[in-house]
C-alpha cells in the first residue's frame, strides 16, 4: 500500500520492442512539492507522465496516484489526477464552456458544484473573452489555458502538466507559473519542461531524465551547486588588466576566465573556498573601479548539459 | 450522469457541429431515393412494399457508413484528444461503446429521415407494415455492423482515407460472401459445410433474411456478435496502437 497522499513510481519502465523509452524510474512526490521533469527532447519525460496518467501501460514497475495503482485501480487513480497532455489537446469544434461541461460531466460533477467549478476555472485562467469562440479558432496560448482549465477543473489533489508553458508568450508564461505557484501549497504537482528558468520559477525539486534514466533528483539549489560556477565571482572592471593583476593576490582563486566579448572576469574558487569577500577587499584596497560584482549561484544550463550529454552520446552511439 | 451517456452526447453533437453531417444526410436521402425509384422500379412494380428501397441499402452503406466510421478513432489519435479521453475516469469499453453508439445513432437519424417513403407506400397501397419495420431493423443492424468494422479499422490508423478504404474492402467481402457468384466459386473447391459457413458469415444473407420480415433470433445474434467482436477488436487495437 502506498502513501495516500503521494505520486509514487517504482522502477517504472516502458519498452517498445528493443528500445527502452523509460528505464526503471522511481521517485515520490508529496503535497506541497512541485516536481520538475527536466531532460532533452525524447528523454522519456512524456512517456513517464503518460504512464502515471494511465494512458500507457508500463512494461514493468508500477505507478501510484494517491495510493491507487494506475493499472489495477485506474478509475480511482484518474479521479485523483488532473492531467494536461503534451500539446494540450481538446475537442476543437466545441466552445470552451461546452468542453469544460463535458469534462465535468465525465468526472461526475453536477448542479451547483459543476457550475461553480467551471466559473472558477474560467476566472482563474481568464477565459471570459473567448467563451463565444470554438476552441479551434483560439490562439495557442488560449488553447493551452483551456487545457489547463480542464486539468484543474475537479480540483484534484495531484496534477501532471506536460509542458504547461510551451508556446506561450512571456506574459502568459508568467501567468501560468503564478497559477501553479498558487496551487502548489496543498497539491502534488509534476511538470515537465525544457525551459530551465522555469525550474527556478516554480519547482521545489527537479529530476533530470535522459535516455529514459533518472540521472538526478535534487532541489534547484542543489543542482546549481553542482555547477563549476557555484561560488564563482564575476565582475566587470573599468580596467580589466589591473583587475586581473589584483585578483592574482587572492590565494583561494583556482582559475580566472575573461569573456572575450565583454571582458567580464570570472574567478573560480578552489574547492570549498569562499572568495567573494577576499576579492571585494582586494579590489577596495587596490582602488580598482568595478561597474559590477556578482556572486554566482551556479548555472543550471551548464549542469543540465553536464548531466545529460554523456547519456545523449551513449544513446547515439 | 453515466460517462457513456456523456461521451455519447458529446460525440453525437460533434457530428452536427459541422455541415458535413447535413451533407451526409442529404446525400444518403438522395441516393436512397434515386436507387429506389430509378433502379428499383418502385412505381413500375405496382406492388405496395418497400423492397426496392431496402434492397439497395447494403450498397448504399458500403460507401456511406465507412465515411462515418473512418473518423471515429483516427480523428482522436490525430488531434491527440484520445489521450485526454482515455485519461478521464472512463474505461476503454465505455469510450469505445459510447463513440460507436453515437455514430450508430447518427446513421439511425439518417435512416429515420427516409420516413416519407413509408408514408408514400402507405398512401398508395396497403403494405405489410410489419415487414417494413423488420426491414428498417435489419437495415439499422447492418449499418451497426459496418460501423463496428469501421471503428476497428479507424483505430488502426490515423489516416482516415486508409481507414475508409480498408473498411469498404472488408464490408464488401462480408457482403459478397453471401452471393451465388461467390458461393458457386467455393462450391467447386470446398465441402458443402464450409460453403454454408461462408454464406453464414455474410452480412447480406442475414440482412435479407430480416428484410423479408422474418426476425429470426439467429440473425439478431449474428449481428450482435459481429458488432461485439469488432468493438472488442477496436479496444484491443487502441491499446496496441496508443503509443504510436
Amino acid at each position: 500500500m502506498g502513501d495516500l497522499t503521494m505520486i509514487e513510481t517504482s522502477q517504472l519502465t516502458k519498452r517498445y520492442g528493443q528500445f527502452t523509452a523509460v528505464d526503471g524510474i522511481s521517485f515520490k512526490v508529496q503535497p506541497g512539492e512541485v516536481l520538475g521533469f527536466l531532460g532533452p527532447n525524447g528523454a522519456g519525460k512524456s512517456t513517464t507522465m503518460k504512464m502515471i496518467a494511465g494512458f500507457l501501460a508500463p512494461t514493468a514497475g508500477s505507478a501510484k496516484v494517491c495510493g491507487f495503482d494506475v493499472e489495477s485501480q485506474p478509475i480511482q487513480a484518474k479521479r485523483a489526477l488532473g492531467y494536461l497532455p503534451e500539446g494540450a489537446p481538446s475537442y476543437g469544434e466545441m466552445k470552451p464552456r461546452a468542453f469544460l461541461e463535458f469534462v465535468a460531466d465525465v468526472r461526475g460533477m453536477s448542479g451547483e458544484q459543476k457550475k461553480k467549478r467551471i466559473d472558477d476555472v474560467i476566472g482563474r485562467l481568464q477565459l471570459e473573452s473567448v467563451l463565444a469562440q470554438s476552441i479551434d479558432t483560439l490562439s495557442k496560448g488560449f488553447k493551452r489555458r483551456v487545457g489547463l482549465a480542464q486539468a484543474i477543473l475537479h480540483d484534484p489533489p495531484a496534477l501532471i502538466l506536460d509542458e504547461p508553458t510551451d508556446g506561450l508568450d512571456p506574459n502568459q508564461k508568467h501567468e501560468v507559473r503564478a497559477l501553479i505557484n498558487a496551487m502548489a501549497h496543498d497539491k502534488i504537482i509534476v511538470i515537465s519542461t525544457h525551459i530551465l528558468e522555469e525550474v527556478h520559477a516554480v519547482c521545489t525539486r527537479a529530476v533530470v531524465i535522459a535516455g529514459g534514466k533518472l540521472l538526478a533528483d535534487a532541489t534547484p539549489a542543489e543542482l546549481e551547486a553542482r555547477s563549476r560556477y557555484h561560488g564563482a565571482v564575476s565582475l566587470t572592471a573599468v580596467n580589466t588588466g589591473a583587475a586581473r593583476q589584483a585578483l592574482a593576490r587572492v590565494a583561494d582563486i583556482e582559475s580566472i576566465e575573461i569573456d572575450p566579448q565583454d571582458h567580464r572576469i570570472t574567478a573560480f574558487p578552489k574547492k570549498g573556498r569562499a572568495i567573494f569577500m577576499p576579492i571585494s577587499d582586494v579590489l577596495k584596497s587596490q582602488n580598482i573601479e568595478v561597474s559590477e560584482l556578482q556572486l554566482e549561484s551556479g548555472r543550471l544550463d551548464e549542469v543540465f548539459r553536464s548531466i545529460t550529454l554523456p547519456e545523449a552520446k551513449e544513446a547515439s552511439a | 450522469m453515466n460517462p457513456v451517456v456523456t461521451v455519447f452526447r458529446r460525440e453525437l453533437a460533434s457530428y452536427f457541429a459541422t455541415p458535413v453531417a447535413y451533407v451526409f444526410i442529404v446525400i444518403f436521402l438522395l441516393l436512397a431515393g434515386a436507387l429506389t425509384f430509378y433502379y428499383g422500379g418502385f412505381f413500375e412494380r405496382g406492388q405496395a412494399d418497400l423492397q426496392p428501397f431496402f434492397i439497395y441499402h447494403p450498397w448504399l452503406y458500403l460507401f456511406l457508413v465507412p465515411a462515418i466510421g473512418m473518423r471515429l478513432w483516427a480523428e482522436e489519435r490525430k488531434s491527440g484528444t484520445i489521450e485526454l479521453l482515455l485519461t478521464l475516469p472512463i474505461t476503454m469499453w465505455q469510450a469505445v461503446l459510447a463513440k460507436f453508439l453515437a455514430a450508430w445513432a447518427f446513421v439511425g437519424i439518417a435512416l429515420a429521415l427516409t420516413f416519407p417513403i413509408w408514408i408514400t407506400v402507405n398512401y398508395l397501397g396497403e403494405p405489410d407494415n410489419g415487414v417494413i419495420v423488420a426491414s428498417y431493423l435489419g437495415s439499422l443492424l447492418m449499418a451497426g455492423a459496418f460501423l463496428a468494422i469501421g471503428s476497428c479499422l479507424s483505430a488502426a490508423t490515423r489516416n482516415q482515407v486508409v481507414a475508409f478504404i480498408l473498411t469498404v474492402v472488408i464490408c464488401f467481402l462480408l457482403l459478397m460472401a453471401g452471393f451465388p457468384l461467390v458461393q458457386g466459386f467455393f462450391q467447386s473447391l470446398l465441402p458443402q459445410g464450409a460453403v454454408d459457413a461462408i454464406a453464414g458469415l455474410s452480412l447480406y444473407t442475414h440482412f435479407i433474411a430480416i428484410a423479408k420480415g422474418v426476425v429470426d433470433l439467429r440473425d439478431l445474434i449474428y449481428f450482435a456478435l459481429t458488432i461485439g467482436v469488432w468493438l472488442y477488436a477496436t479496444a484491443i487495437v487502441i491499446d496496441l496502437k496508443k503509443a504510436d
